[in-house]
C-alpha cells in the first residue's frame, strides 16, 4: 500500500539518489535506536526495569485481575456491539423513512449522540441512573454513542447501494419493509462492513472509558494493580497492558481486513457468473 | 438540586468552556503538525521511515484515549518528567489524533493524480518540493471533509483529559454532581456547550471546503 503511493512520489532511485537516501536512512535509524535507546536507559535509570517491581506479574491473583479485566472489557465490548448495531440499524432506517415526523426524531437523535462527548453521557448515566451499576452505564453510553455513528455508517451504506435494486424489488411487488430488510440492508452491510467493523474497533478502545466510573475493566484492574503493589509499577502495568489493547484491536481490524477481501472475492465471482 | 447557575457556578461553567476550547486548539495545532510529518514518512522514499511511520500509528491508532492519558499522568512523574497536566493531556490527545490526521492525509496523498508528481519531477524537484509544493496542497483540498470529522471529534475527546486532573467541562460536570445539582439540567447545559463546538468547527470546515473546491 505504502509502496504505491511512494512510487507516485519519487523514481527508481538512480545511484547518487541511493546514497542519499542510504544516507537519510542511517541517520533515520541513528534517530529510532536514540530515541528507544533514551527511553530504556531513562527507564532503567529510575529502576523500572527492577525485578521486584515485576514481580507482582507472578502472582496468580494478579494475572487473574487481568485476566478478569479482559473479560469485562470483552463483555462491555460485546454487549456495546450488540447494542449499537441493533440501534445503528433501526435509526437508519428510521432516517430513511417515508415520514417526515420518523426522519426528524431519527436525525435529531443521531446528531445529538453523535456530538456529545461519550465521557460526559457515561458519566451521567453511571450517577443518575446507574450508581450500582457501572457496566450498564458504560454499555448504554456506548451503543447510544456508536449506534448513532452506525447509523450514519449504515445509512450511507444504504444509499450507495444502486437504485435498480430497490425498484427491482418494488416492481416484483415487495413491500418498502420488505425491499429494505431482504435487498437493501444485506446489501448495504456488505459494502459497509469494514466502516462497521472499523467503529467496532472504536467502541472497544473506548470500553476503557468505564476506568472513569469504576468500571473494573482492563485498564481499571491495572490500575488498581498498581497502586496496590509495592514501589506502584505504573510503567510495568502501562508496558503489560498496552500490548493487550493493541492486540485486541489488532486482532479485530484483521478479521475487518479479512472479511474486505472475502467481500471482495464474492462480489467478483458474481460478476462473473452474471457475464 | 436547584438550578445550575446559581452563586458563582456559571463562571465555573464559563472557565470549563474556555478550557476545554484551550486544550482542543493547542491539540488541533499539534496533531495537525504531528500528523504532516508522520504522513510525509509514511509515503517517504527512506524505507526506514516508512517502516517508523506505520509502526507509530499502528501503535497510536489502536491504544485507547483513556490509557494514553492514563501513562502521561502516571508514567511521565515516575520518569522524572514533570509537567502540568494541561501540558501532558495536550500531548496525549495530539498524540493521539496525530495519527488520524496522518492516515486521513496519506489517503489525500493516494488521490492526487499521478501525472501531477511526475510533472513535478520532470521539472527536477525532489521528493521535499513535489509533496510540499505539489502534491500534499492538492491533496489538502480533498482531505478537507475526512479532516473535519476528525477534529470534531477532538473536543469531544478532549472531555477525558476531565478524569485526569484538568479543569474542562467534563471537570465542571463532576464538580456540580458532587455539589446535587440535578444531573439532567447540568447535562443540557454541557450539551449545548459541545453543540456549539462542534457545529462551530463543522461550520469552519464546510466554509473551507467551499473555499477551495474545484472543478475537476
Amino acid at each position: 500500500m505504502s509502496t504505491r503511493s511512494a512510487s507516485v512520489l519519487y523514481d527508481v532511485p538512480g545511484p547518487r539518489a541511493r546514497m542519499r537516501y542510504r544516507l537519510a536512512g542511517l541517520l533515520g535509524v541513528l534517530g529510532v535506536v536514540g530515541l528507544v535507546w533514551w527511553v530504556v536507559t531513562t527507564l532503567i535509570d529510575q529502576g523500572q526495569f527492577d525485578g521486584w517491581l515485576w514481580d507482582p506479574f507472578q502472582y496468580s491473583a494478579v494475572q487473574q485481575r487481568i485476566l478478569d479485566g479482559v473479560l469485562a472489557t470483552l463483555k462491555a465490548f460485546g454487549l456495546a456491539a450488540v447494542g449499537s448495531l441493533v440501534l445503528g440499524a433501526l435509526l437508519a432506517v428510521g432516517r430513511l423513512s417515508d415520514h417526515r415526523p420518523v426522519r426528524a426524531v431519527c436525525t435529531a437523535v443521531v446528531q445529538f449522540f453523535r456530538a456529545m462527548p461519550l465521557v460526559i453521557m457515561i458519566f451521567a448515566l453511571y450517577q443518575a441512573v446507574f450508581t450500582a451499576q457501572p457496566m450498564w452505564g458504560l454499555v448504554i453510553g456506548l451503543t447510544l454513542y456508536n449506534g448513532a455513528v452506525q447509523a450514519e455508517v449504515i445509512r450511507s451504506g444504504i444509499n450507495a447501494v444502486p437504485r435498480g435494486q430497490s425498484e427491482a424489488g418494488y416492481a416484483l411487488g415487495l413491500r418498502k419493509t420488505q425491499v429494505m430488510s431482504l435487498v437493501l440492508v444485506p446489501q448495504a452491510v456488505r459494502t459497509m462492513l469494514p466502516a462497521i467493523i472499523g467503529q467496532l474497533v472504536v467502541t472497544l478502545k473506548d470500553t476503557s472509558l468505564g476506568y472513569i466510573i469504576t468500571y473494573p475493566e482492563l485498564l481499571y484492574a491495572g490500575k488498581l494493580i498498581a497502586s496496590n503493589s509495592d514501589g506502584y509499577p505504573y510503567i510495568p502495568v502501562v508496558l503489560v497492558i498496552t500490548p493487550i489493547y493493541i492486540a485486541m484491536c489488532l486482532a479485530l481490524s484483521g478479521l475487518a481486513h479479512w472479511l474486505e477481501s472475502r467481500g471482495r472475492r464474492g462480489a467478483n465471482r458474481r460478476v462473473a457468473a452474471a457475464a | 438540586m436547584g438550578i445550575p447557575f446559581e452563586d458563582g457556578n456559571f463562571s465555573l461553567f464559563v472557565r470549563g468552556f474556555l478550557g476545554t476550547i484551550e486544550l482542543s486548539a493547542l491539540s488541533a495545532l499539534f496533531a495537525l503538525l504531528l500528523g504532516v510529518v508522520l504522513a510525509a514518512f509514511r509515503v517517504s522514499p527512506v524505507p526506514v521511515l516508512r517502516t517508523f511511520g506505520t509502526t507509530w500509528v499502528t501503535v497510536f491508532r489502536n491504544t485507547p484515549l483513556t490509557l494514553m492519558f492514563f501513562a502521561v499522568t502516571f508514567v511521565l512523574p515516575r520518569l522524572d518528567v514533570h509537567i502540568s497536566s494541561f501540558t501532558a493531556a495536550v500531548a496525549a490527545l495530539s498524540i493521539y489524533t496525530g495519527s488520524f490526521v496522518c492516515e486521513v492525509l496519506r489517503a489525500g496523498i493516494n488521490t492526487v493524480p499521478l501525472g501531477q508528481a511526475e510533472a513535478a519531477r520532470s521539472l527536477g524537484m525532489g521528493f521535499g518540493q513535489t509533496l510540499g509544493l505539489v502534491v500534499l496542497p492538492q491533496a489538502a483540498r480533498a482531505v478537507i471533509a475526512p479532516m473535519g470529522s476528525v477534529f470534531i471529534a477532538l473536543p469531544r475527546n478532549s472531555a477525558v483529559a476531565g478524569a485526569f486532573n484538568v479543569f474542562e467541562l467534563f471537570s465542571v460536570q463532576k464538580t456540580l454532581t458532587e455539589k446535587g445539582y440535578d444531573i439532567f439540567a447540568l447535562f443540557f447545559w454541557l450539551a449545548l456547550a459541545y453543540l456549539v463546538i462542534s457545529f462551530s468547527v463543522g461550520a469552519v470546515f464546510s466554509a473551507l471546503e467551499r473555499r477551495t473546491a474545484v472543478v475537476r
